[in-house]
């Protein structure tokens, strides 16, 4: 988890070597972070031409041998993906769809991929959406909690408990919780619903009644992913906050006599928020695939069902454009924490 | 008076005597540090009991057809921790799950660091054409979702434990390469980088026996940090189906729990012990691997 961050590290390395040439800098480096991640986003258009292609034997026939593929199906596929033809056709074809919104026929809803993949998109958004603000709400606090009291047991009680949350797969928590609250242990009742999204006795889905019933379908999957999500911000709050106290323009405000609290709020933490609203910015890219497994447990209808769902037929038009619009998302993400970064911090870009 | 003429070392001999006493110190220095003793060891009681498998459980008690407890029972004096669908020990499971789980993370972060290291060394020190792909490409798979990348190449490559690993590692080598990289560019600038070069040492001995030494101890730090990253993907992978099914892993036992209904039915034994064995595992791996960052990083040390 600690590998987006680096990525800002090895992008502020690089920086400095550029050309100094002032005016003119900042468009190139906007410049040069959009082309790189078109670039990206190039690739992996690409990567998922050829690996969906390397499948061991003719793609056809590895289809084929599930049975939820009829005869017409296989001809229709060997069409749409064109396979009659040479590769580098084959190869225009598949780019030509794909920047048109053709994705292909599942093999398993019969519909076009493109409108599954919107209409499981709302659920996911709302989900770890919410959740994703929460953690970073919670997780800054928690991790400023922890560095000003560094080494007290407030402290020590907030990293261990950061510590044993990051080491834990999030869906084994949300198992737990699921078993706990929602199917009820011991003298625990069945506070929460066991999965889905609805409740079946809605009758208007745009009712205040229906949006309250979501919120309480969606509380112990978006409890679980804000657990799992705020370890990870408390722990680099913590670190890059005790990183600003070690320096020299702390030590300058005490010495001109400000009061501690005025030092850690005015001074320290606006730096050290610096390094999590990049990450925060960045995990929104996350936001679209980070909840496969949660969604997967609490059977919430979103992509990462979908994406499970796929695996097990194995539906494969639907697994590319998942994986698509998951990359997309993360490379837009990506995209803007560097912008962001560098609007935030000037020195990366120079 | 014979031992004042001792015969004078080889230069092997005072190297080696050089690497005793720094990993010497090393010990010495990771000594002090109370929590990552605790993971290590946490992690010797795990490897004792994954190696030691079948002396703690025979085979035959974890094959579905030689299974002799009920469906689901609860812990008992003859299965501590209770039995699985199948009527196996649960605890039986775990001893042999830990073999798949700690051979696979292992396997995995092997993969892993080697592919890091490799293209991180040469994405650094070439400063051509090539090392600039070399880091374009660490860029994009860094960039790329870990987990719909591993779903879809695990889908593509059908299940095996060779597959899982593998699939691992190519999730997870970038964040090594990259460390390895701003390593790597930091050491080329040192003036004893250029001396070798002034006298005419080629890019493979430059890169062989000046810089990877120099890089060897970040990369030992940063392996037990992925491999408590490969350990909980390993677990997540199998809990999606996408593992081997003829072995046992701690990830696998989740997903059988949860697709017998472990949860509805209240079988805490069969759900909490291979989560909690995953919990402590990676957190053992992630404490001493931050005992080492500190012990190989001073500024670290200073602060801390």
């Amino acid at each position: 988890m600690s590998a987006p961050t680096s990525t800002l590290v090895a992008d502020a390395e690089i920086q400095p070597s550029r050309s100094e040439r002032r005016g003119s800098g900042t468009w190139r480096y906007v410049g040069s972070k959009v082309l790189g991640s078109l670039g990206a986003l190039l690739f992996v258009v690409v990567f998922n031409f050829f690996l969906f292609r390397v499948i061991p034997g003719d793609p056809v026939r590895t289809l084929a041998r599930n049975r939820l593929v009829s005869d017409k199906q296989v001809e229709e596929l060997t069409r749409t993906l064109g396979l009659e033809q040479p590769l580098p056709q084959q190869f225009l074809t598949y780019l030509k769809n794909t920047f048109t919104g053709e994705f292909g026929l599942s093999f398993r809803y019969r519909q076009p991929v493109g409108d599954i993949i919107i209409d499981r998109l709302w659920p996911t958004l709302l989900l770890v959406g919410t959740s994703t603000i929460l953690a970073a709400l919670i997780g800054v606090y928690l991790g400023m909690v922890s560095a000003w009291n560094r080494g007290k047991v407030v402290d020590n009680v907030s990293t261990g408990f950061s510590l044993t949350l990051y080491s834990m797969p999030e869906w084994w928590l949300g198992l737990v919780l699921l078993a706990v609250f929602a199917v009820g242990a011991g003298p625990i009742p069945s506070l929460f619903p066991t999965g889905g999204l609805h409740s079946t006795d809605i009758q208007d889905p745009n009712s205040f009644a229906a949006g309250l019933d979501t919120a309480w379908h969606l509380a112990l999957p978006v409890i679980t992913l804000t657990l799992a999500y705020l370890a990870e911000y408390s722990l680099i709050m913590r670190s890059s906050l005790l990183d600003e106290m070690g320096e020299d323009y702390i030590t300058t405000a005490r010495a001109k006599g400000l009061r501690d609290v005025y030092v850690r709020r005015r001074h320290a933490t606006r730096n050290a928020l610096l390094p999590t609203t990049t990450l925060v910015v960045l995990n929104l890219g996350f936001v679209v695939s980070g909840a496969i497994t949660i969604e997967t447990v609490f059977s919430i209808p979103g992509l990462g069902l979908l994406t499970t769902e796929a695996m097990d037929v194995p539906d494969y038009p639907v697994l590319q454009g998942a994986f698509l619009i998951f990359s997309a998302a993360v490379i837009f993400a990506n995209l803007i924490a560097n912008l962001a970064y560098s609007w935030l911090d000037p020195r990366v870009r120079t | 008076m014979t031992t004042t003429s001792k015969p004078a070392l080889t230069a092997r001999q005072v190297a080696w005597r050089r690497r005793r006493q720094s990993a010497g110190r090393t010990w010495a220095e990771f000594r002090r540090h109370r929590s990552g003793l605790v993971g290590l060891g946490v992690l010797v009681v795990f490897g004792l009991a994954a190696i030691c498998a079948p002396l703690l459980a025979s085979h035959e008690s974890i094959e579905v057809t030689k299974a002799t407890g009920g469906v689901l029972e609860a812990p008992s004096w003859d299965y501590p921790l209770g039995t699985d669908a199948d009527g196996r020990s649960v605890l039986a499971l775990l001893i042999w799950g830990s073999r798949v789980s700690l051979m696979v993370g292992l396997l995995a972060t092997a993969i892993s660091m080697l592919l890091g290291t490799l293209v991180g060394l040469a994405s650094g020190h070439y400063h051509n054409f090539f090392g600039k792909a070399l880091f374009r490409i660490t860029e994009w798979f860094l960039v790329v979702p870990w987990l719909p990348l591993a779903i879809v190449l695990s889908t593509v490559l059908g299940p095996s434990l060779l597959t899982v690993a593998f699939v691992i590692g190519i999730v997870s080598w970038p964040a090594t390469a990259l460390l390895i990289r701003a390593q790597t560019l930091s050491i080329e600038s040192r003036p004893y980088l250029e001396r070798a070069r002034a006298l005419g040492a080629g890019d493979w001995r430059q890169m062989r026996r000046h810089v990877l030494p120099n890089v060897m101890p970040m990369v030992f730090a940063n392996t037990t940090l992925t491999v408590a990253g490969a350990i909980l993907t390993e677990t997540t992978l199998a809990f999606l189906g996408l593992s081997d099914p003829l072995y046992v892993s701690w990830g696998s036992m989740l997903d059988e729990a949860f697709n017998v209904g472990a949860i509805t039915t209240g079988a805490w034994w069969f759900m909490l012990p291979p989560g909690i064995c995953v919990i402590v595992v990676v957190l053992a791996f992630t404490l001493i691997g931050q005992a080492l960052e500190e012990v190989y990083n001073p500024r670290l040390r200073e602060r801390a």
